[in-house]
């Protein structure tokens, strides 16, 4: 599938890049021909480096519980493994459980791969919300791929602890907002409380770009009448970004092939440039299915792919053009009518784009929502079936972490349950698309990280030490 | 909530769904017992003879329902629907195998053992959850088609002179998508806020169906909503202290506008006789209220309010119409609860109270009902920095009376979603320190209890005898997020569950145009 090796493609990008970036004088490609005799100096691709270690895990076998592997598979009294950090093993009730393996006794439960939210801003614009926190926006100017979305992110964001216990969640992207054509650049994060930014990042993971089409930038900057003031403008500004950023690559390239004297830096452009590379992955905010296909012909103009359309509210509109293009869709399940190019929101839309063949995500954007994900899950899983569309409960948790996975170039590393990938997991106190269930324990990289039984498990934000409520179930 | 579609929050104008620092809301609540108790004891006649009239209502139920039941019979006035799993909506717990009988537009009885009448038509419901219709226990359906386009959006009016004045009943719009896509989900009655703009005081809300006509409001001007935390102290001016001041000062100009025109203030038993047969009247149409108006009323020259503002709140004064206060932060809570040392007829219902579970004794001691966030949890703004899913089975766990609504939610579009929030309590009550509520108190929350809160538990939101059938078959257990409607009835009167998303839905079943394009598909 194309995505898949999107992102597999990507990821070896991005890991040649944080290679380039350890060791910065060094040219971040080679060249096939002789090369000069002293390389030319590059600038870092990775230059904030992730910090994140994963925490110490036992050896644990989870037993006797319903397994979704998250690719479709499902095991009744399955066995799930956990080893260094990693899935080792994944079975049916014969798996062998490894000598000294701490027994979790799942009978009556389910196991699931970690939910991952392709689409939140935990962080950038964290809670409280008061203004002095409000750093999800560069409302500046239209144009800012400059700006990174974890140079806002507050890892004190109490959401983050919301989202692990309440919602399963062990990955998620932070996304700049959308009221600029190009946001900034996102980051992938694993959902494990820290100090800084750095200790969250996603070791090797690919860097995104958001980019926005339809209302919410021709509003911002048409109120100031300034462009883009239409939908015409927001592409005419796209496109003029896009040839500003061919060029500036065509330096830099031809530049760290031939050497010569180095061209101006542009921190917006190299960014641009990540994403003609293939190194940096566009997640474009959208909603009417026009605009969606216009985008996609955008990124053929241009050579770039995306990777997936977020809030996507028409995307059943076009499923089949989706799957044609290797583009995925992260949706709500059955918001709609906030704004006019919201009005025509379906419930069906995650089963109908689904049931065409093209890649379903389920996201949040939204404190709230990242918490019930898989509760969205179920009501997309229910309407689909209501017209017919039976899903297996199993496949429908690839919404939830198997395709966001693959759309952030980290399919190969989680989103399921696979041996030798990392151990993110969630152990649910019932079926996972029942309202009646939350998750009881989750892990992430092996290490137990929450325990719905073990007050200790449950971590609490400096900004809610010695406040009423302190440490309580939330 | 906060948070969804980062872009600039939508300043001004608009559902005022997520502003920052939180959104206040209020509920009215009707006072007391007393009161409640007065209206329990009445059973209205059907309401609207003229709803046989318009289309979608104009079958009696049977006739609609052997449509999708039964082989026809003669339409009959009475139905019994039987063999489902029944829930009254009143705080008890499922009943297997249960009959709800209805008859011209009113439950007749509901329960197990309930006998089948004589010649009713039968609908059978088995292995179908039966319960009340989903009451909106804070919301502003109706008034909104798109938040974020002005012309559709009537939640709130920045530049209206007016505020307590205001009265949402007329604005509500009863062909908003809205209606018809929460009716789907299930919903039957809603509790309708103004927001505020320009004053702590938003202006009267009502109490409307979701039913396909043209007639929404079962009751106008039901309550006066105010903001009374963070969004009423910027209101005021800029201050919790400046709020309370505007309150007092809009309270005594009721006070002395009343006087002016001969109107009697106070309690007692002047105020339980108005109750009940003038709430729905304008108040011009009051009897005896004409001076509140007239040129003769000779006020004051340091007035801050409107005539029609102060006149608007000498109901609110006197204990005749609902003051739904919203307020998050426990200080608040409590300083709402004490204005009734200083005006003692106020009939209050709480509304949001975030931190509710750190003072519940209190609230449950004055007796004022509550209407809560379900999920709230995060310190969204520093009013809510105790909350927690768990404030909801606390609060009801002391004893106070608590329904869930839809505050800084996505109250004007997806008030259908109250019944995931109802099945999350019940999720949390399996969680360890956490409390939640049993099932049958869950729906109770979005049933019986908002109607309570509003003083008109004896209308509608339960299948107890003489409450509008206001029915909903399931096609299984309703606070399970897979399970849908299938049958929805409004007073007695089966309702469409089509609407734009489901024609939507049909067009786009299969992508790609066939021999025309999707548009010759209807």
């Amino acid at each position: 599938m194309a995505l898949n090796k999107l992102g597999r493609l990507a990821l070896a990008a991005a890991a040649a890049g944080l290679a380039a970036g350890c060791t910065q004088d060094k040219p971040r490609t080679a060249s096939t021909e002789a090369p000069p005799r002293t390389p030319p100096k590059t600038y870092s691709h990775d230059p904030y480096p992730s910090t994140y270690r994963a925490y110490p895990g036992v050896l644990t076998a989870i037993t006797g519980g319903t397994v979704f592997d998250g690719e479709g598979g499902r095991f009744e009294n399955g066995t799930v493994i956990l080893a260094d950090g990693k899935v080792q093993a994944v079975g049916g009730p014969d798996t062998p459980v490894p000598e000294g393996a701490t027994r979790i006794d799942a009978r009556g439960k389910w196991v699931t791969p970690g939910v991952i939210d392709i689409h939140s801003h935990l962080g950038d614009y964290p809670s409280p919300a008061v203004e002095a926190h409000s750093d999800g926006n560069e409302v500046t100017g239209p144009v800012h791929p400059d700006v990174w979305a974890e140079h806002s992110v507050w890892p004190q964001d109490p959401g983050f602890t919301r989202a692990l216990a309440n919602g399963g969640v062990t990955t998620l992207e932070i996304l700049p907002g959308s009221a600029n054509l190009f946001g900034g650049r996102s980051v992938v994060l694993k959902n494990v409380p820290a100090r800084t930014v750095q200790q969250m990042k996603f070791p090797g993971a690919p860097y995104g770009l958001k980019m926005a089409c339809g209302e919410n930038p021709k509003r911002v900057y048409g109120s100031r009448n300034q462009s883009p003031s239409t939908r015409m403008g927001n592409i005419a500004v796209d496109r003029a970004t896009w040839a500003r950023a061919a060029e500036y690559k065509r330096k830099w390239d031809n530049y760290e092939k031939n050497g010569g004297d180095m061209p101006t830096r542009d921190i917006g452009m190299d960014t641009l440039r990540g994403v003609l590379a293939g190194e940096i992955l566009v997640q474009n905010h959208c909603y009417r299915a026009d605009e969606m296909a216009i985008v996609m012909d955008m990124a053929k103009e241009f050579g770039y792919h995306v990777a997936a359309f977020h809030h996507a509210v028409e995307a059943y509109k076009i499923a089949d053009l989706l799957k044609q293009n290797g583009v995925c869709a992260a949706m709500w399940a059955d918001w709609w009518g906030f704004k006019m190019e919201a009005y025509d929101g379906v419930n069906e839309n995650i089963a109908l784009v689904h049931n065409a063949g093209a890649c379903a995500i389920v996201h949040s954007d939204d404190p709230n929502g990242i918490q019930r994900l898989y509760q969205e899950a179920a009501k997309a899983l229910a309407a689909g079936r209501r017209i017919g569309i039976d899903i297996p409960q199993e496949v429908a948790w690839e919404w939830l972490s198997w395709n966001p996975a693959k759309a952030l170039g980290i399919g190969e590393r989680t989103g399921s349950l696979r041996a030798g990938k990392m151990g993110d997991v969630v152990l649910w106190n019932g079926n996972p698309f029942s309202v009646y269930t939350r998750p009881e324990r989750v892990w992430i990289d092996g290490a137990l990280m929450y325990d719905s039984n073990d007050p200790s498990r449950r971590p609490v934000s400096d900004f809610e030490l010695g406040q009423p409520g302190e440490g309580d179930v939330k | 909530m906060s948070g969804f579609e980062k872009i600039l929050p939508w300043k001004g104008r608009g559902v005022k769904p997520r502003h920052a620092g939180g959104m206040p809301e209020g509920g009215t609540g009707c006072e007391a017992a007393a009161v409640r108790s007065t209206v329990e004891g009445l059973v209205r006649p059907l309401r609207r003879a003229s709803r046989a009239t318009f289309p979608y209502r104009g079958g009696l139920v049977a006739a609609l329902l052997a449509s999708a039941f039964l082989a026809a019979p003669a339409a009959a006035q009475t139905v019994a629907i039987t063999g489902g799993t029944v829930a009254l909506g009143d705080g008890s717990e499922p009943i297997q195998g249960g009959t709800v009988v209805i008859r011209d537009g009113r439950i007749v009885a509901a329960g197990r053992g309930v006998a089948v009448p004589a010649g009713a038509q039968v609908v059978d419901a088995t292995g179908k959850w039966v319960t009340p219709g989903i009451v909106a226990g804070f919301s502003r359906i109706g008034l909104v088609e798109v938040d974020a386009v002005d012309a559709t959006n009537d939640v709130e009016a920045g530049n209206s002179p007016f505020s307590a004045a205001i009265d949402v009943a007329p604005a509500v719009n009863p062909r908003a998508s809205a209606i018809a896509i929460n009716r789907a989900g299930g919903v039957t009655r809603a509790i309708v806020a103004p927001a505020t703009a320009r004053s702590i005081f938003a202006g009267q809300g009502a109490v409307i169906d979701l039913g396909a006509d043209m007639n929404a409001v079962t009751r106008a001007r039901a309550f006066q909503f105010v903001e009374f935390g963070e969004q009423g102290s910027r209101e005021a001016g800029g201050s919790r202290a400046a709020m309370h001041v505007l309150f007092r000062n809009a309270l005594r100009e009721a006070r002395d506008i009343s006087r002016y025109s001969g109107i009697a203030s106070g309690g007692g038993a002047a105020r339980q006789a108005r109750a009940n047969d003038q709430r729905d009247l304008p108040l011009e149409e009051v009897p005896g209220s004409n001076g509140l108006l007239g040129a003769n009323v000779n006020r004051p020259d340091d007035v801050l309010l409107t005539r029609f503002d102060a006149a608007a709140l000498v109901p609110v004064l006197q204990g005749r119409q609902l003051l739904l206060v919203h307020v998050e932060r426990a200080a608040d809570i409590l300083q709402a609860l004490s204005l009734r040392k200083e005006f003692p007829n106020l009939r209050l219902v709480l509304v949001g109270v975030a931190e509710g579970w750190t003072v519940a004794k209190d609230i449950a001691a004055a007796g004022v009902p509550v209407i809560a966030s379900a999920l709230t949890d995060l310190p969204n703004s520093f009013e809510q920095l105790a909350s927690t899913q768990s404030n909801i089975g606390r609060m009801r766990a002391a004893g106070v009376r608590v329904a869930i609504g839809m505050i800084d939610d996505e109250e004007a579009r997806q008030v259908r979603l109250s019944r995931q929030y109802a099945g999350n309590l019940v999720a949390v009550a399996r969680l360890p320190g956490a409390t939640g509520l049993s099932w049958g108190q869950a729906l109770e929350a979005i049933t019986s209890a908002p109607a309570e809160a509003v003083g008109m538990g004896g209308d509608f939101g339960s299948l107890r005898p003489g409450r509008r059938a206001d029915v909903v078959v399931w096609d299984g257990d309703p606070l399970e997020n897979g399970s849908a409607a299938e049958i929805v009835l409004i007073d007695g009167v089966q309702q469409p569950l089509s609407n734009r998303q489901t024609k939507l839905r049909d067009r786009y079943r299969t992508p790609g145009e066939g021999q025309l394009p999707k548009a010759y598909q209807k």
